[in-house]
């Protein structure tokens, strides 16, 4: 046992389990300080060494103990520091891989929009001050903290009452709104934000949109490498400094202290007034800060001046027992011999570096400060702004000052004031003026952006830490402590400021045992062999040695990387510069992303007002689109192949009903509505009689076909236009484009009327006979209502548009009625047509008795880059008009004779059923033999009642030169003989429409 | 996502538009007039410049009109929005013209708006 409670703390008062072992733990604490008290120093496993990791860190950017949860708060990974303990929780710990649960997690996440004046990343005292200020100023406020407990890293450290206070006022403040255990993952266009929200049992994904953001996200103490810096109980030392103040756990009773600037020594006097008894400390430059210095003096403690960790060695148990500590150049190259430390927690400090992802995503830089030993944020854009350790302000009375100049000066830009005092403007949003959102990405593409707090504008140096005095509103005492924890009343004479120190080697260092990255196992060996290989920047080095790709990101070791490739490429750390942090931050769940668009929520399902009918008569479906449509019906015993057959041959001989509701359906109403429709379709409508219907083709520009379908009409003039099933938004956004940015002089009206309308196809050659009884006003007589007829009436009482069209060949009904009545309508045409057998059909039957007159479907025989040409349509073009994409029908490309072109195909086996998407090539291919190079494809494919035989159709280079060829269709390796076809295959001389 | 501000409706989140290209690229008044080259560089050439485009936005989840949009491919700054058809392609040619009915109209965008000063 190392690590123990001090008793500064609260007692356990619940238990956790951890790999099967029942460990005491205080609720709420993170489950890392609970393992560190138990003494449990082994967490998790390296990811390709499987060497035994332990805690290292106290934030979300944890690089050694990351964990799979059960229990209330299930996570597949997550790291140790970040997971609260409570009754019940079942901790493992993983090898660098998650592992889902076994069942789709029951829990949900969900989603939230935010939209506020001021958004404050972060609720350290910077962030808290800042929040407070825009608050005051009546500006709407957001503030984010990624801790179950605000106050960043100086919770813990005699601000305590102040931080609580404040988020408590915040929290219960009007217009502010407090998000704790919230990561704000990303920083996205226009000041839009996402931040992850972890509650039990489900994430909250919010989605904020900022007029103003202030970055107080603190900073994320750095380790230096050496050989064997990933054993258990090597730890960052201000982290295990917070564990003592914050949690009252000590990580280790015998520490080494290892650093390169003041901080970490204040970090050893705290450890030494918990209990532990210190073994050395070690601070690798000339000379520490004379005020920690003293400090450790007056405590017994001597400083190691120019000293620093070159090697861990592991004890019994595997984790950290003894430390050899050498004299080191401020390069971190050995210069002498080592001596041997025994101790059971090595706690090491790089420095701090401020967490600036955000800042770099909202379109700033970073560069590197010498005086800070660590990258600074820059060249932000106007609306958003660094303060406090973020801007690499060590010291909290400074940051607090920043926060609230930084949170007032947001609110009023924000809010539209340039001066302070006064309430907001009315309606501080403003018509007539864009929102400074709108530039909330990328100042620095013009070099205009605002400092970075004070920080970046050559401010503070690394630890000015003499007491700033606050006299304003409530604020903290500053000069009762500092961050980390350094006492208020330092004089900046009395500090010494921080090293750069990156890694620590001497001639019998193993650079396969350095680790840079604990996440990834990448070590200074790889970094060298990237380097050795040419990779010659940071982003090639990542992408070559996977370091900073782990689940931390990397958050801890990219200074190190870039400060080892500096130095191994003999450049400056800003010539190297950062691997680009992307978002998101820290890991989203993906069940947070998915939200509630989980099973039936995912996409909205559209069902027809038949659906009960079809339910009810065993139909099974077909997804198209959005909509759910009936596929068949089969009956007992019956598979769908014999369903289908059956199906056809009824439409063919007897009287079939098919719904068709689903198809699209736009009106298009106006005084130049049938001149709108000349310019776009293929066809000329504006001579269309009222109760007359043409088939149209409507192109893009490029002339490649859009959709297809009927355009009847109507009495009043306007017409009817029917779509493509699931393509009618695509037509009426086509449409709305032409209308409003081309043709604005012409008087179109345009709506989508798909839902409003229930479809019934009464299809075969006694349908008329259905008709008479359903409909027994109107004439339905061959002379009566002819083929393309629109005709108005009733049809089973209720008032119907009755389309005499044909997508089958056959003599067909197509009865429209308003949705309402679609159910009814349909169980009065299967009562009506009992007698004569009528059979309901679905898409499987439609698409075989289409496909046998040859006729398209847009999305099989097209695919956007297919022309009515192509189709062998060109019948359908007007040749008296212009058109859009007509044009492109004359183009070299299209107008080739090799285009491909659409055929029927009939197998050589006519039992043998094509694969669509099955490639036609001219002989088998082979091994050995001439590549077989694809001709075309199939497009449609099926077995046919009426013919006897499986038929298809395709799309063939020059097809329609080449009927009577027989070729291979190849699909996943077999090769079948096809023999190719004129496509209409059923019917020629079109006598059956007619009935 | 970007905020786009639409003339009708305001500033509105890039998940309600739909993205249309190039903006003040007419359609030819006669297209068969045009050569394959000329009719080519309509159909598929569209300038792709670092630095201020006007581009065509729907506002397809909202009121359904086409606007113009001006805004910097760089830094994604937006100047301003006017309904299709109110401006030509050059904001500067014709100077003379006042404002559009739009509120965010890029005439109406002034220096001290760009440097996110005075409201």
């Amino acid at each position: 046992m190392t690590g123990r409670r001090t008793g500064t703390g609260p007692e356990p008062d619940t238990r956790i389990v951890f790999d099967g072992h029942e460990v005491p733990a205080v609720a709420g604490e993170p489950v890392a300080a609970a393992l560190l008290a138990a003494g449990v120093r082994t967490v998790c496993r390296g990811i390709r060494t499987g060497r035994p990791r332990g805690v290292v860190g106290i934030g979300t950017g944890e690089p050694g103990a990351q964990v799979r949860t059960e229990g209330p708060d299930p996570r597949p990974m997550a790291p140790a520091p970040r997971v609260e303990a409570c009754e019940g929780l079942r901790v493992s710990g993983l090898a660098g891989y998650a592992r889902l649960p076994d069942q789709a997690p029951a829990r949900g996440g969900d989603s939230r929009w935010a939209h506020c004046d001021v958004l404050v990343v972060g609720a350290g005292p910077a962030g808290l001050a800042a929040a407070d200020a825009a608050r005051a100023e009546g500006a709407r406020v957001v503030i984010a903290d990624e801790a179950p407990a605000p106050g960043g890293d100086a919770r813990g450290n005699g601000r305590d009452g102040w931080i609580t206070a404040t988020w408590q006022a915040l929290a219960g403040a009007a217009d502010v709104r407090a998000l704790a255990r919230t990561t704000v993952t990303g920083h996205h266009d226009h000041g839009e934000l996402i931040a992850l929200q972890r509650r039990g049992g489900s994430d909250l994904l919010w989605r904020i949109r900022a007029r103003r953001t202030v970055l107080a996200t603190g900073s994320t103490e750095r380790p230096f490498a050496f050989q064997d810096d990933d054993l258990p109980g090597v730890m960052l030392a201000g982290a295990a400094a917070a564990y003592v103040r914050r949690h009252g756990v000590l990580p280790g009773g015998r520490p080494v202290v290892a650093g390169c600037h003041d901080e970490a020594l204040w970090a050893a006097a705290a450890l030494h007034d918990a209990g532990a008894r210190i073994a050395a400390v070690a601070d690798a430059r000339p000379e520490a800060g004379a005020a920690a210095r003293e400090a450790l003096r007056r405590r017994g403690i001597g400083v190691r001046a120019g000293t620093s960790a070159v090697r861990a060695e592991p004890g019994a148990e595997g984790g950290v027992a003894a430390v050899l500590l050498a004299p080191v150049a401020p390069d971190g190259s050995v210069q002498g011999e080592a001596e041997r430390v025994p101790c059971d927690l090595l706690a090491v400090s790089g420095g701090f570096d401020p967490a600036t992802p955000l800042a770099v995503q909202a379109g700033g830089r970073v560069r590197w400060s010498d005086r800070h030993a660590a990258f600074l944020p820059g060249d932000l854009p106007p609306t958003t702004v660094c303060v406090g350790a973020a801007a690499g302000t060590r010291d909290p009375g400074t940051a607090v000052e920043e926060g609230i100049q930084a949170g007032e000066a947001a609110a009023r830009a924000a809010l539209g004031r340039t001066g302070p005092g006064g309430r907001p403007s009315e309606g501080g949003g403003l018509e007539g003026h864009l929102p400074d959102a709108l530039r909330a990405r990328g100042g620095s593409a013009q070099g205009h952006g605002a400092r970075a707090g004070e920080g970046a504008a050559g401010g503070p140096p690394a630890a000015p830490l003499q007491a700033v005095g606050g006299q304003a509103r409530e604020r903290p005492s500053a000069g009762a402590a500092g961050a980390v924890g350094v006492p208020g009343d330092v004089r900046a004479g009395d500090t010494a400021p921080p090293m750069a120190l990156f890694c620590v080697t001497g001639p019998d260092t193993d650079h396969e045992r350095v680790f840079v990255d604990l996440q990834r196992d990448a070590t200074l060996s790889d970094i060298r062999a990237a380097v050795a290989a040419g990779m010659d920047s940071i982003e090639l080095i990542k992408r070559h040695t996977t370091i900073g790709t782990g689940p931390d990101q990397g958050r801890t070791c990219g200074a190190l990387v870039t400060g080892i490739t500096a130095r191994l490429l003999g450049r400056t750390m800003d010539e190297v510069g950062g691997a680009t942090p992307r978002p998101p931050y820290a890991p989203i769940p993906f069940t947070a992303l998915a939200g509630r668009a989980r099973g039936d929520l995912i996409d909205p399902l559209r069902r027809t007002p038949m659906h009960a009918w079809h339910e009810a008569h065993g139909a099974a479906y077909e997804d198209v689109g959005q909509w759910r449509r009936a596929r068949y019906y089969a009956r007992e015993d019956e598979d769908m192949h014999a369903a289908v057959l059956r199906e056809c041959a009824a439409a063919r001989t007897g009287v079939a009903a098919l719904d068709a509701s689903t198809l699209g359906k736009v009106v298009v109403a106006g005084r130049d509505a049938g001149e709108f429709l000349d310019r776009l379709y293929t066809g000329t409508f504006s001579t269309l009689k009222p109760g007359r219907c043409r088939y149209g083709l409507l192109c893009t520009a490029d002339g490649m076909v859009l959709d297809d379908g009927v355009i009847a009409r109507l009495p009043d003039g306007s017409y009817l236009v029917s779509t493509t099933t699931g393509n009618a938004e695509t037509v009426l956004d086509h449409m709305e484009e032409w209308s409003q940015t081309e043709w604005p002089d012409l008087c179109v009206h345009i709506f989508n009327a798909t839902d409003a309308w229930a479809v019934v196809s009464l299809v075969g050659p006694r349908s008329r006979e259905v008709m008479r009884r359903l409909a027994p006003d109107m004439d339905v007589s061959r002379e009566g209502f002819r083929f393309m007829d629109l005709k108005e009436g009733r049809v089973a009482g209720v008032r119907a548009r009755v389309l005499r069209v044909s997508f089958t060949g056959e003599l067909t009904f197509e009865v429209n009625v308003p949705s309402w009545y679609g159910l009814a309508v349909w169980e009065a045409a299967m009562e009506a047509g009992a007698e004569y057998g009528i059979t309901p059909y679905g898409t499987e039957t439609m698409h075989v008795l289409r496909a046998e007159k040859g006729f398209i479907v847009v999305g099989h025989e097209t695919d956007g880059s297919i022309t009515p040409l192509d189709l062998g349509m060109d019948w359908a073009l007007s040749r008296t008009k212009d058109f859009v994409g007509k044009r492109s029908l004359s183009r070299p490309d299209t107008a080739r004779a090799d285009r491909p072109q659409l055929v029927g195909l009939l197998p050589e086996d006519p039992g043998f059923v094509l694969a669509e998407g099955a490639q036609l090539t001219e002989a088998a291919p082979g091994r050995g033999g001439p590549r077989a190079r694809s001709q075309g494809w199939v497009t449609s494919s099926y077995d046919s009642a009426a013919l006897g035989r499986s038929f298809a159709l395709g799309l063939l280079r020059s097809g329609r030169e080449r009927h009577g060829e027989v070729l291979q269709a190849v699909h996943l390796g077999t090769a079948v003989p096809v023999r190719v076809a004129d496509p209409v295959f059923y019917d020629r001389e079109g006598s059956r429409k007619d009935g | 996502m970007l905020l786009i501000p639409c003339p009708w409706c305001g500033p509105r989140d890039e998940r309600e538009f739909r993205y249309g290209g190039q903006a003040h690229i007419a359609y030819p008044a006669d297209p068969s007039a045009l050569d394959d080259r000329a009719w080519a560089e309509y159909l598929f050439l569209r300038d792709n410049p670092a630095g201020a485009f006007a581009e065509r936005w729907f506002h397809a989840s909202g009121c359904r009109a086409w606007c113009d949009v001006r805004r910097d491919t760089v830094d994604y700054t937006v100047a301003g929005s006017c309904p299709t058809g109110a401006h030509g392609a050059d904001a500067d040619a014709d100077a003379g013209q006042g404002p559009c009915a739009s509120p965010y109209c890029v005439r109406r965008a002034t220096p001290a708006d760009a440097e996110g000063g005075a409201r």
